[in-house]
């Protein structure tokens, strides 16, 4: 082992090889008789003193190892510890020993363990000598480094005792400039305080310049961020003049900035969010949050209803509106977007104004969400399947007029428009019946199994759509057809038979299955089938009689015309049957086709039935003479005013305008009786020449031929006929009528 | 208690003056032949009871032309004094002529309407597309035009009828012709207002409301009778749609406005309550200081709701047509209607009603 080595108390040196040998026996020598350790372990010979150094030994590590004998005893392994035979135990005896040798064993055995002694004891001494060998040397380094420690630590310990004193020195040193400097350090505080304020003083003085310059650049923030660290100090020395006069700077500049920032939001041209910052600033400011409040509402209010017209100019006066879809989407985005936007935004920035605030913007909200519906309904209504139907029925309707073709049938048109409005509303149910479909979560709410079902689906889609169709087939009747020229006749006939069609049959199938499909649960009043038909027939009857009032009035035009730019006077002996009488009988013959197509033929008086052309002619002016004849004689005025008044006592009143039947026969008969009622009013407006009087006689003899047929009651015809010409006598100062049979001939002539 | 009525007979043109005694129900009957021709329309005049204008046909050469005159009726009709019930048609007097209104250049006079207000000196006449206004001079014996206007267009225009405004000083004409309304300033004769398609068909008639200036009634072959704001004539303000052929006629009572009188060739006469816009306070106001008695106050209140717009009553005593009819210009609660079959009907307001209005 090198010296140096061994001069440092290292730790590593149990570590080395010898030691660890000397380790092991004293760990094997502590744990006892060890099962490997074996009988020739032990020491045996003739040098008794050595075991006993050794138990010594034993004795002293053990007890440096802390472990009892009674420990080491109670080991399980290996024979009986205190077996005094035992050569490496610890109660080894060798007197026992050797007399239990010598009285077993044989003499050759007991040579050989002499022997096997001898040499244990030899290899033992040896190992004894090669570790007190070695370690001799250790020991001996041990004692130098201890030696020299001792050395050092004195040295070690003069060095410490002066550092001692230094540092006393030191700290008598420390304590006496901190007193010296203690003044100056005071007086470098107050320095340094002086100068932060002299800083803020500087920032205050700079401060207009700074704000101006800000507000030149356009850092609105900046300045309203040091505008707002100033207030406070300025608010707290505004006696001092030159803070004052600060002051004011500021105010104006701020006051500027203000404005510039009113001004800013007042453009508008941005977006929201630059609005919400110019608030948020202007509101830095101290402006009054209530006038901002109005402000940006009434800005936003501008920009919302920008989008709007936009929309409604999209709605347009022209019906080829943008797709339902793209509009509600492009509503959707512009318009509740911005105004989710300017909710959002005046939340944030006017959360201080409390409830009122909040109901400001409710309001706002409320107003100008009202509008975009009104603008979405509006957009919907358009989209009413009902009058897109009517629009074709309008367009099949004016094609082949225009054409000079035949007529469509107007049957199959009808049963167009049926079918086509059916297939709208079981569409439609079937669009809605998915908000009750058993997948769609929310379709188990209440409110989808009773009061959607009910209220929503039957009463508002079906009823009401109902509904709808009889009002806007009743708006035919009243608004642009006082003319008669806006609305087609035929598509007022049409009409009236669809809504008939649906009193009988429709509405009720409808109703059926959208009950079948919804299972309409019956808490809510519903509208029973039978008020909806009876709005229906309602509408089909005025629609019919609206019919006859226009197609009565063409027929009036063209006969009051005829009457009314006549000279009757000055006509010429009747020859012909008047042109236009001829046209009377034709129109009222093609109405008549036209009812026929879609209405049954209806009930007529027995009588006219089997009554021929020729006979009815006979009878008609043969009766016809009867009546008028004392009139003839100018001297006896009021016997014809009495036997007219006897006449009519006898005959029903004729009530013109009255409503109609469904069917063919009445329908005609309202059309002529409103054309012939025309026909007498006119007649007794003009005076007549004993040929104009004969002129009508002719007329009304042709009208009488031809248009008994259409009507229910021939009787009625006859007795306005005979009125007309009643009347056309009154009305002529010279009344000489024409033979019955002259006026047969030209009639037939005609 | 007098009503004129004019009723034409054949080729005798008489003008029948009917006296009604209210009291006694007495109807009293004086004939006097118009000789000039046949009576298209007849109108008294406001000032003298015993001047009248009329519009007469004219046959000659196998034409017609409409003519106007003025008349003046003989003195001891016009006191109308005449108590006894002597058969006065007997000895039927002949109408004084005062003067013609010159129709030279206008033939076919359709309507005379005297200023309402005025001292009877001026007069309108409507002659196929011409307004006249003439100024009577001499107590009526001379008629000098004053000034005129004409209606230009495309198409034959021609006027049916006109009425003169009692309001704004007598200073405006209401004319109708075809299906248009019109209204004229008499002072500069030009057009102040002209609705346009008042009527689906020709308009017969009109009447100006007499106590609210701006309100006034028309009729017409669509058989409805309309009431319109001249200061808005985009809409009528109130349609009624009561008859069942053309109406010929349509009167506001003199006095209560709420009363409208309509006639029509399908030989009915309806009287009609126009409360919601006639000048009476629409609704029942509630005297405040009239509670002394709950029961009581709550009956009257019941008897006495609001009248609503309604038909307060349909007559048809009449067989024909019914031409004209007119309010008494003595007993607001009379009228009469007269039909083509020459029956003169008078009628009176139902009492109730009448009671309901005055209290």
């Amino acid at each position: 082992m090198a010296p140096g080595s061994a001069s440092s108390p290292s730790p590593s040196f149990p570590a080395s090889r010898p030691w660890a040998a000397v380790g092991a026996m004293a760990a094997a020598a502590a744990a006892g008789p060890s099962p490997g350790s074996g009988p020739g372990d032990s020491p045996e010979g003739p040098e008794g003193e050595a075991p006993e150094r050794r138990r010594k030994a034993h004795g002293m590590l053990k007890l440096y190892y802390g472990l009892s004998e009674g420990e080491a005893a109670g080991r399980p392994a290996g024979p009986d510890p205190l077996d005094p035979t035992d050569l490496n135990g610890a109660h080894f005896d060798p007197e026992v020993y050797l007399d239990k040798l010598r009285r077993e064993c044989p003499l050759a055995q007991l040579m050989d363990s002499e022997t096997d002694m001898v040499r244990q004891i030899r290899a033992l001494d040896s190992d004894m000598q090669t570790l007190v060998y070695e370690n001799y040397n250790k020991f001996i380094s041990a004692t130098d480094t201890i030696r020299k420690m001792k050395n050092d630590f004195r040295k070690m310990e003069d060095e410490m005792d002066r550092l001692a004193t230094n540092m006393a020195v030191i700290t008598d040193f420390s304590a006496r400039i901190s007193a010296t400097l203690q003044d100056r350090h005071e007086r470098i505080t107050k320095l340094a305080g002086v100068h932060a304020l002299l800083r803020k003083l500087q920032f205050l003085f700079e401060l207009p310049s700074r704000l101006t310059k800000c507000v030149e650049l356009g850092a609105y923030g900046q300045a309203v961020r040091y505008q707002g660290r100033a207030q406070a100090v300025l608010q707290q020395y505004q006696h001092l003049p030159s803070f004052r006069a600060i002051q004011d700077d500021c105010q104006v500049i701020t006051a500027r900035l203000a404005q510039q920032l009113r001004q800013r939001f007042r453009e508008g041209g941005s977006g929201a969010p630059e609005q919400a910052e110019c608030v948020e600033l202007l509101l830095a400011l101290g402006e009054p949050a209530e006038e901002l409040c109005e402000e940006f509402l009434a800005h936003a209010r501008g920009r919302l209803e920008e989008e709007l017209r936009s929309l409604e100019a999209e709605l347009g006066p022209s019906p080829p509106a943008p797709d339902v879809l793209e509009f509600t989407d492009h509503g959707g985005s512009g318009f509740v977007g911005g105004l989710c936007q300017v909710a959002a935004a005046y939340q944030e920035l006017f959360a201080a104004q409390g409830p009122a605030g909040a109901e400001r913007l409710a309001a706002f909200a409320r107003e100008l969400g009202s509008r975009y519906f009104a603008l979405v309904e509006r957009r919907l209504a358009q989209e009413a399947a009902f009058l897109g139907c009517l629009t074709d029925v309008r367009q099949a309707l004016a094609a082949p007029r225009v054409a000079g073709k035949e007529g469509p049938g107007l049957a199959e048109l009808l049963a167009n428009v049926a079918s086509s409005i059916l297939s709208h509303i079981k569409a439609s149910l079937a669009a809605v019946h998915l908000f009750t479909a058993k997948e769609v979560s929310f379709s188990n709410k209440p409110y989808f199994r009773g009061e959607f079902c009910s209220q929503g689906v039957r009463e508002g889609l079906i009823v009401g759509f109902i509904r709808s169709m009889c009002h806007t087939a009743q708006s035919f009747c009243d608004s642009p057809g006082e003319k008669g020229g806006a609305t087609p006749p035929a598509l007022l006939l049409l009409l009236s038979r669809l809504c008939l069609d649906y009193e009988t049959a429709t509405i009720s199938y409808i109703l059926t299955l959208t009950d079948e499909q919804f299972l309409v649960q019956d808490q809510f009043p519903v509208t029973p089938v039978s008020t909806l038909c009876a709005e229906a027939r309602e509408t089909a009857r005025r629609l019919l009689t609206h019919y006859v009032k226009v197609q009565g009035l063409v027929i009036s035009q063209m006969l009051r015309k005829s009457v009314e730019t006549r000279d009757w006077l000055s006509t010429l002996e009747p020859r012909n049957v008047r042109a236009v009488m001829k046209r009377v009988v034709e129109d009222t013959t093609a109405i008549d086709v036209q009812v026929g197509l879609l209405y049954e033929e209806g009930v007529r008086k027995a009588q006219s039935s089997d009554s021929s052309k020729r006979t009815f002619s006979v009878y008609s002016s043969s009766r016809q003479q009867g009546r008028y004849a004392p009139s003839y004689t100018p001297s006896a005025p009021m016997d014809t005013n009495l036997l007219s008044n006897i006449q009519k006592l006898f005959s029903e009143r004729i009530d013109v305008f009255s409503p109609v039947e469904f069917n063919k026969v009445s329908v005609l008969t309202g059309i002529i009786k409103i054309s012939l009622k025309t026909l007498l009013e006119c007649v007794r407006l003009r005076t007549f020449g004993r040929f104009g009087l004969q002129q009508v006689q002719v007329d009304c003899h042709f009208l009488q031929l031809y248009l008994w047929r259409f009507v229910a009651d021939e009787e009625l015809v006859h007795l306005l006929l005979d009125e007309v010409v009643a009347s056309a006598a009154l009305r002529c100062p010279d009344p000489v009528p024409m033979e019955p049979s002259v006026v047969e001939v030209i009639c037939e002539r005609g | 208690m007098e009503d004129d009525a004019p009723v034409i007979y054949g080729l005798e043109f008489q003008i029948h003056i009917i006296d009604f005694d209210d009291e006694n129900n007495i109807i009293n009957k004086n004939v006097l032949l118009h000789q000039a021709g046949e009576i298209w329309h007849i109108s008294a005049s406001p000032a003298d009871r015993g001047v009248l204008a009329t519009c007469y046909n004219r046959t000659s050469d196998s034409k017609v032309l409409t003519c106007a005159a003025v008349w003046r009726m003989p003195k001891e009709l016009e006191s109308g004094t005449h108590e006894s019930p002597d058969d006065s048609s007997s000895a039927a007097q002949t109408l004084e002529l005062l003067c013609h209104l010159d129709n030279t250049a206008h033939s076919n006079m359709a309507c005379v309407v005297w200023e309402p207000m005025g001292d009877g000196k001026k007069i309108i006449s409507l002659a196929d597309n011409h307004i006249l206004l003439w100024d009577l001079q001499e107590s009526s014996s001379q008629a000098v035009l004053a000034s005129s206007a004409s209606l230009e267009g495309k198409g034959q225009l021609k006027f049916t009828s006109g009425r003169w405004s009692p309001h704004h000083n007598c200073t405006q004409v209401a004319t109708a012709n075809d299906t248009t309304l019109r209204g004229w300033d008499t002072r500069s004769m030009s057009q102040i207002y002209c609705i346009e398609n008042a009527h689906g068909q020709l308009v017969r008639d009109l009447d100006f409301n007499p106590n609210k200036q701006y309100y006034l009634a028309s009729c017409g072959d669509d058989c409805k009778v309309k009431f319109w704001d001249t200061r808005n004539v985009t809409e009528p303000v109130k349609t009624l749609e009561e008859h069942s052929h053309w109406v010929w006629n349509v009167r506001y009572n003199h006095s209560h406005d709420q009363l409208v009188l309509t006639g029509s060739s399908d030989s009915r006469v309806i009287l009609s309550n126009m409360v919601s816009i006639s000048s009476e306070p629409f609704g029942h106001l509630v005297d405040d200081d009239d509670i002394s008695d709950q029961e009581d106050h709550r009956s009257e209140e019941k008897s006495k709701e609001p009248l609503q717009d309604n038909v307060i009553a349909t007559y048809e005593e009449h067989e024909d047509s019914v031409y004209a009819v007119d309010w008494s210009s003595a007993d607001p609660w009379l009228f009469a209607s007269l039909s083509y079959d020459g029956r003169l009907v008078i009628n009176r307001v139902p009492r109730a009603l009448k009671y309901h209005i005055l209290l």
